[in-house]
């Protein structure tokens, strides 16, 4: 009889993918998600700024955020769904909190994030086992 | 060869995700082999059933007469017994075991019965979901009190009037849960949703007693469809 954590654990561990590439809030990425259109399967991008991100192992998710014609767009994923293809990283942002929602409030260049050349926002740079 | 149910043991929540892709809620339960302790027929109790054994416990821990019971079917030692209904058509014999593939399927709907967890003395706002009182105007003192528990002209208190007392620690059943996955090698089962009572508590799995209609699959039209 497995002690319940280890079941769980052993659960959650099988879903998980085995690297996932280190982000967090401010960077600008681009997800690429599986689509379901017409019966096929496709890949559809999603870019723009990272504004949040929750939860830890199988349920780590993020939300992503971008402006399209005009009108603001965020989307939620699952850092471990399936329907993730792939994520990029394009630009590592230099921001002082986790959950970046003021920028819901703002347009254009007030929208603009500072790029963290010298990664003093985020030292890590590689994609990070997922402990799989 | 079987019976309607089973008894196992849950081991707590989490989330996979499902041939789609989509994220499903599922709560794990442990469901050892259960071991057919008795059978109980029409001839000689009147009713026909299998009594269960579930989780290996030391002998010492159980009395003499349970002792006996489990010796007298050739079963060893196990902490719970319950009933259960034989399937129709099916049947058992002492000392066999039941494992989860036996009794259910994957996709069927299923119940399963626990020990809600217990709240204690719990007032009327947390048991019946009573409103409270306003937080100002005037009001101190009264947030969360039943207050009035009837009319004047009745002098009395009607019987069946919602009061403060004990909530939880009581046998609940959840109907109509689905079965996610069953893997027998590591004994588990996975159902989507929660299921009552705290981790580690005993569950009692059973087919359901009543058809349901599964829900009519929606139908993506050209229009709904997304883009």
């Amino acid at each position: 009889m497995a002690i319940n954590a280890t079941i769980i654990r052993d659960i959650e561990m099988a879903q998980k993918k085995a690297t996932v590439p280190q982000f967090r809030g401010g960077d600008t990425i681009r997800v690429h998600a599986k689509v379901v259109e017409g019966g096929k399967e496709r890949l559809q991008i999603f870019e723009g700024i990272c504004i949040m991100r929750r939860g830890e192992g199988i349920r780590d998710s993020f939300m992503v955020r971008k402006v399209s014609n005009g009108v603001g767009v965020e989307r939620t994923f699952l850092i471990h769904s399936p329907r993730l293809d792939r994520i990029e990283v394009l630009r590592r942002g230099m921001v002082r909190r986790a959950k970046l929602f003021y920028l819901r409030e703002r347009v254009g260049k007030a929208a603009r994030i500072k790029e963290d050349r010298n990664g003093r926002f985020s030292r890590m740079k590689t994609d990070q086992p997922t402990g799989k | 060869m079987s019976v309607r149910g089973m008894l196992g043991r849950k081991v707590g929540m989490t989330q996979i995700f499902d041939a789609e892709g989509k994220m499903v809620p599922v709560t794990v339960l442990a469901v050892e082999p259960n071991v057919v302790s008795q059978v109980r027929t029409v001839d000689k109790d009147g009713y026909s059933a299998a009594q269960l054994a579930y989780q290996d416990v030391k002998v010492t821990r159980l009395t003499r007469p349970a002792q006996g019971h489990l010796a007298a079917a050739g079963v060893a030692p196990k902490k719970h017994l319950r009933e259960f209904a034989i399937q129709d058509g099916k049947t058992v014999e002492a000392g066999q075991a039941i494992t989860a593939t036996d009794v259910f399927a994957e996709g069927e709907r299923i119940q399963v019965a626990g020990t809600t967890k217990g709240k204690g003395f719990a007032g009327v706002v947390k048991r019946y979901g009573f409103r409270g009182q306003e937080a100002s105007h005037g009001s101190s003192l009264n947030g969360r009190l039943p207050m009035s528990s009837g009319a004047t002209d009745a002098a009395r208190v009607f019987k069946g009037t919602r009061k403060p007392g004990h909530m939880g620690d009581e046998r609940m059943t959840q109907q109509g849960l689905k079965v996610i996955r069953i893997d027998n090698d590591r004994d588990i089962i996975l159902i989507k949703g929660a299921i009552p009572g705290a981790n580690g508590g005993l569950v009692m799995l059973e087919k359901m007693h009543r058809v349901i209609r599964e829900p009519q699959q929606l139908v993506q039209t050209k229009s709904s469809k997304k883009k």
